[in-house]
């Protein structure tokens, strides 16, 4: 927790301040820029990154901020520059839906092989008590 | 069958993760697709690296392709490009105008005397505000913009032999053919 705080403390040093016009404003800011990912690092969101292009962005969305422009506007931007990559969250399309989906499948798809599994199991053991007993035990990892 | 069922599990684990590595071989998974491919490159107007008081825009530049270039001196990546494109400059059949990124134009005209100049055109961004709207992000890229200023083919990292002759050559032949 300590530690936490003490990293908190090191990247509010690490990025210059800005002038925002209230502390809503820069609360937004905040929240946009941990959306978003710097296209140089793509492991670092461009509110933590410290590489020049992270700072050009952030600069300008502080700059697009000022002109009044929404949050959605700001991504549309920036998408429209640096794709889909700039968002961490990414949008469902036709591209898109295996990644989306795709975990959904993945445990239908268990769920489906533990489900007959367990039947035949269950069944074998009706069958034959003896046979079942040890087979449970040679399974029970 | 059962028995097998275990060894077949993990032989497809290491299919998926032999696919992987040789994904990774074939991509740049730090490339980002541009989405201006096949748009309209945008609109700048840059002043020029050896006379700032002139500026060059998007329009002054239609009307022939060039192969926009762009490099800085503090860019190392660029330093291994750079024999490349001077190299292939005089046959690559566009204009070579070099995009100096994010440079003061002291240290920009110190590396291009020590590593030779291949650009027809060089123009500055010292600020790097116009490269926003390229969707650059780094140094070197390159974009083939054909004389109607469209964005026919971007390249991210430094131009290899490889790249020259795999990639950029076909795409300016492409470009070339359709519209000569």
């Amino acid at each position: 927790m300590v530690m936490l705080v003490f990293a908190g403390a090191v990247h509010a040093q690490a990025i210059e301040p800005m002038p925002f016009a209230n502390h809503a404003q820069e609360l937004r800011f905040q929240h946009l820029t941990q959306q978003l990912r710097c296209p140089m690092c793509q492991n670092e969101t461009l509110a933590d990154s410290n590489a020049p292009i992270a700072r050009d962005l952030r600069n300008q969305i502080f700059k697009l901020m000022q002109q009044g422009r929404s949050d959605d506007e700001i991504k549309q931007y920036l998408v429209a520059r640096y794709s889909d990559y700039i968002l961490y969250n990414p949008p469902l399309k036709t591209g898109t839906v295996l990644l989306w989906f795709g975990p959904l499948l993945i445990l239908l798809g268990g769920g489906g092989v533990v489900l007959v599994a367990l039947r035949k199991r269950k069944r074998q053991g009706v069958e034959a008590t003896t046979v079942g007993e040890s087979a449970d035990n040679g399974e029970d990892w | 069958m059962n028995r097998l069922l275990p060894f077949i599990g993990f032989m497809l684990l290491v299919a998926l993760f032999g696919f992987g590595i040789w994904w990774n071989t074939q991509h740049d998974p730090n490339a980002i697709p541009t989405p201006l491919l096949n748009k309209p490159a945008p609109a700048f107007n840059l002043p020029k690296l050896y006379e700032p008081a002139q500026t060059v825009s998007k329009t002054d530049l239609l009307g022939q392709p060039y192969l926009l270039n762009v490099f800085a001196s503090w860019c190392i990546e660029c330093g291994v490009e750079h024999p490349v494109l001077e190299a292939a400059a005089p046959t690559l059949g566009v204009k070579l105008v070099g995009y100096n990124y994010k440079d003061a134009p002291a240290d920009a005209k110190g590396w291009l005397a020590a590593h030779g100049n291949p650009y027809a055109l060089l123009i500055a961004d010292e600020s790097g505000q116009t490269a926003l709207d390229f969707g650059v992000y780094g140094a070197p890229e390159s974009f083939l913009i054909d004389a109607k200023g469209v964005i026919r083919y971007k390249h991210i990292g430094p131009i290899t032999p490889d790249v020259l002759a795999a990639k950029l050559k076909p795409a300016i032949a492409a470009m070339l053919k359709e519209a000569p």
